[in-house]
């Protein structure tokens, strides 16, 4: 099984809590191959969790670089699932899904318009139709535009990239500012939303493709990192959090993981920030919490049976940590000048 | 020279560096372009000199054939006005006209060449805020279509067919507002503040010029099919309204053009290979956005399209040689190139895809890429990891068939060759370089300088 | 510092990966700049590298000095000689 997102820096990519969590199955016995970008993402040099690390084209470099490279993948240590994790290679995925499956190569991902009417510069047509509660938000594609973007989206607000990267701003000047920056970084367009204040619930789910959840988990953040990151946090058994998660799975047909950012205001109204369409980063606690979601992919994949789905631990916490993995010069070299590595070449 | 020995390559040290450190990023597998159509652009630089705009026939006719398949399999009437600003070199247009387009004109210099290219009066579109007199008059005596764009030009209009005592078919230009482009509100009459509806009436009252068409053009490179829909729409329930209220049903409904080529933005993430929607998929949207027509399906209006740069942009290459190596303060590595900004006038907006004519080896470096020119400004590529590249060896730049050979400036030096390689492998030139002559020929030497 | 002896200390692999223990920098470099590398540690001066390279690589019009000179400046700005390190 192949899983990307390797790059668990303080901002981590969701692929070591893949991997773990697919380990964590009773029902796992296999490989774990790690595909990254970068021979220095950190999770390639988890021994522990992957066992064939490599490397592949970036998404900006089309879909027949990165289906070239997955054949060699294919070839040398053989894939049955994979399991990409962020949004920038979705696309690429997602075009690419038929020809994998020709390889024997399974995958469960949303559709190309799936992951289109949840973009968020697509959210708030999405929300208006599917009575899905998103707050004021317009899609800026000329600066000029934020000198009466207040007609609109109140300040303080939020100045967005497409993919990634978010900037407060409570001016107009700021506004520009943050525009530009976000544009610099990550391209148009970009998306002005409305601030809210109150409390973060994340729910990680995946949907069945028919407008059906197959599972899904609500966690609140308690504790953060001082870039406002969650370092730990715990599942709940948040109702109206739950209902929202469903109800997105049903005006979608969503197909594959997905994470609803949600804020609860003080009046315990909900509002859904962004709607990502991969697994987060905390996706293990669903397996803590007996509803592993990770596995439950790889399973609707491969068209296995799913693991009991049921129910979760409604307390369960997780506390992330950071930890220094040991690694050897010559693992780092075969990465940078190879683009590979396997535990096997690892002399005991 | 001794082929035993492995060839011998200027000696590089890259330090690893996050975020650079990928076997198969793109400029570690970079594939050479060798050969155009079969042609090799080595073979085009000895024909032609360096630099050279190449153009593929085969690509210019496929694209074409793809952007008429993807609308006429899906709407009855259709037809396509080659937007003459985005490639008027007479052979680029022939091969199109040849094809079945009309022609679309901004100018009375433009006319002229569409004249020139045999393209006949009555299938040009005639768009353009700043028509003369002498325009509108040419215009209306050779039956061609023009396209209003405000009310100074409407009045001017109206007092040309009367003296020529025609009544002729004009369509109004509107600007209207779409989700995620900023509107061209400085082209046409708008539609949302009730301007367009005032021409209307302006236009009933004056009672000679014959409302036949609606247009709009919302933009250019537009990479989202969506605001193609709405502005379709638009389009459409403002015809309806034509009908309902004041008995006018426009020939045909013009979106202008806009679509975005194979390019990727400098804002833009991903390549435009895979971001830009195909045609099927702009097609679908504006055909979507049409359903609203309440109009018999065997009355449907002409969809007239004005596509210019997702044409042609895809067939036109530059092709240019390395004058020199440097080495920049801060490390990075500067080619200095045959053909600049001054050539190559849409390197301020796009990232090109710039790939070397021959296999390349050795280790990618951040390197960017300049022009000839003794302007700072005269910036090819901005750095990307690029293999290493010795004088005299050649770079291609894609997607450069759009606004280049008609926005370049004669600026330095001289404005380079253009050529076209045929469907069958055959070649030749559309354009020559420049000479002294051709620059210096406009010229006048007042007497008293002598 | 002495630069031959932090020239000697590079840890040199054959695929062109360069690492330097006394900063931990690692590097790529292909099999010219290898070469040179290994002239340098072996305490060769300029006219023996430029020699050596002829023998050992197919050159063809190509100048040597130039990229010499500009490969040590390399080796300047990297920190892998010092800033008066000259051949
Ligand atoms: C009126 C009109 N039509 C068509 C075009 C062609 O546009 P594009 O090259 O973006 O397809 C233009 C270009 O600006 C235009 O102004």
């Amino acid at each position: 099984m192949a899983v990307t997102g390797l790059n668990a820096t303080d901002n981590p990519g969701p692929g070591v809590g893949v991997v773990r969590a697919l380990r964590a199955s009773p029902e796992f016995d296999g490989r774990i191959v790690a595909l990254a970008y970068d021979a220095l993402e950190p999770g390639l040099y988890a021994r522990d969790l992957v066992d064939d690390a490599y490397l592949v084209p970036y998404p900006s470099q089309g879909t027949e670089a990165l289906l070239a490279r997955l054949e060699h993948v294919h070839a040398t240590v053989g894939l049955d699932v994979v399991i990409p994790t962020l949004d920038a290679e979705l696309p690429a995925f997602i075009a690419l899904q038929d020809r994998l499956a020709a390889l024997g190569i399974a995958t469960f991902l949303p559709t190309a318009a799936q992951l289109e009417v949840r973009s968020k510069a697509r959210l708030v047509a999405l929300a208006a139709q599917g009575g899905l509660p998103v707050p004021a938000s317009r899609v800026v594609n000329d600066p000029a535009e934020l000198y009466a973007i207040h007609q609109h989206v109140p300040y303080p607000l939020w100045v967005k990239g497409a993919y990634y990267g978010a900037e407060r701003a409570w001016t107009p000047d700021e506004a520009v500012t943050a525009w530009h920056k976000v544009v610099a970084t990550w391209g148009l367009p970009v998306i002005v939303q409305a601030h809210v204040e109150g409390e973060e619930i994340d729910v990680n789910a995946v949907g069945d493709g028919r407008g059906g959840l197959v599972g899904a988990v609500p966690m609140a953040k308690t504790l953060l990192t001082d870039k406002g990151k969650g370092w730990a946090g715990i599942a709940i058994q948040d109702r109206q959090a739950l209902a929202l998660a469903a109800r997105f799975a049903e005006v979608t047909r969503w197909r594959g993981p997905f994470e609803l950012e949600l804020v609860r205001d003080r009046s315990g109204g909900y509002h859904l920030l962004e709607v990502n369409p991969r697994f987060p980063a905390w996706c293990f606690l669903t397996a803590g919490a007996g509803m592993n979601l990770p596995w439950a992919v790889a399973c609707l994949a491969r068209g296995a049976p799913l693991p009991d789905l049921s129910t979760y631990t409604v307390g369960t916490m997780f506390v992330r940590i950071a930890l220094d993995q040991i690694t050897t010069l010559d693992t780092f070299r075969a990465l940078a000048t190879e683009g590979e590595w396997h535990t096997t070449q690892e002399t005991p | 020279m001794n082929d035993l020995l492995p060839a011998y390559e200027r000696p590089v040290l890259v330090r690893h560096a996050r975020g650079a450190m990928n076997k198969f990023s793109r400029a570690a597998s970079m594939q050479p372009a060798t050969e155009l159509d079969g042609v090799p652009y080595d073979r085009l630089l000895e024909a032609y000199g360096s630099p050279l705009f190449a153009f593929s026939e085969r690509t210019l006719v496929q694209t074409y054939r793809q952007l008429e398949d993807a609308f006429a399999t899906r709407w009855p009437r259709v037809r396509i006005a080659w937007s003459y600003k985005t490639n008027y070199l007479d052979g680029i247009c022939r091969l199109l006209h040849q094809q079945g387009a009309w022609a679309e004109v901004v100018s009375g210099f433009e006319y002229d060449k569409a004249v020139r290219n045999g393209v006949p009066e009555s299938r040009i579109h005639f768009n353009g805020p700043a028509k003369s007199e002498a325009d509108l008059d040419k215009a209306f005596r050779g039956d061609a279509i023009v396209h209003l764009d405000h009310f100074d030009e409407l009045a001017l209009a109206e007092r040309v067919a009367r003296r020529l005592g025609v009544r002729p078919g004009v369509a109004l230009r509107l600007n209207l507002a779409t989700d995620g482009v900023p509107a061209w509100t400085r082209f046409g009459f708008n539609l949302e503040s009730g301007e367009a509806l005032s021409a209307v009436r302006r236009l009933i009252a004056g009672d000679v010029l014959q409302l036949v068409g609606l247009h709009c053009h919302i933009g250019t490179f537009i990479p989202e099919v969506g605001p193609y829909q709405q502005a379709a729409r638009k389009l459409a329930l403002f015809a309806n309204l034509l009908r309902a209220d004041h008995g006018i049903t426009v020939d045909f409904l013009d979106l202008g053009g806009g679509f975005a080529s194979h390019n990727t933005l400098k804002a833009q993430y991903l390549p435009g290979t895979e971001a830009s929607p195909t045609f099927a998929r702009y097609a679908e949207a504006i055909v979507d956005g049409l359903e609203a027509l309440d109009v018999d399906p065997l009355e449907r209006p002409t969809l007239v399209l004005e596509t210019g740069r997702a044409l042609v942009d895809d067939a036109g290459h530059l092709v240019t040689t390395v004058v020199a190596n440097k080495r920049l303060p801060d490390g990075r590595r500067a080619l200095v190139l045959d053909a600049g900004v001054n050539s190559l006038f849409t390197a301020f907006w796009y990232k090109h895809d710039v790939v070397p004519t021959a296999p390349v080896h050795g280790i990618p470096e951040p390197t960017i890429l300049y022009g000839p020119l003794c302007m700072n400004i005269d910036c090819m590529r901005d750095t990307l990891q690029f293999p290493p590249m010795s004088p005299g060896e050649h770079l291609v730049f894609h997607h450069v068939g759009a606004y280049n050979v008609t926005q370049w400036m004669q600026f330095i030096t001289y404005r380079p060759a253009v050529c076209l390689v045929g469907q069958d492998g055959q070649h030749a030139l559309l354009r020559r370089r420049e000479t002294l002559d051709d620059v210096a020929g406009c010229e006048e030497l007042p007497a008293w300088i002598g | 510092m002495d630069d031959r002896q932090q020239l000697r200390d590079l840890a040199l692999n054959d695929k062109g990966f360069v690492f330097d223990p006394l900063t931990g920098a690692t590097f790529s470099t292909n099999p010219t700049g290898l070469q040179i590398l290994r002239f340098l540690q072996e305490g060769a001066d300029r006219s023996a590298i430029l020699a050596g390279l002829q023998a050992r690589f197919d050159v063809r019009g190509d100048d040597l000095t130039r990229d010499l000179d500009e490969f040590v400046s390399t080796l300047r700005r990297q920190g892998l000689v010092g800033q008066d390190f000259g051949l």
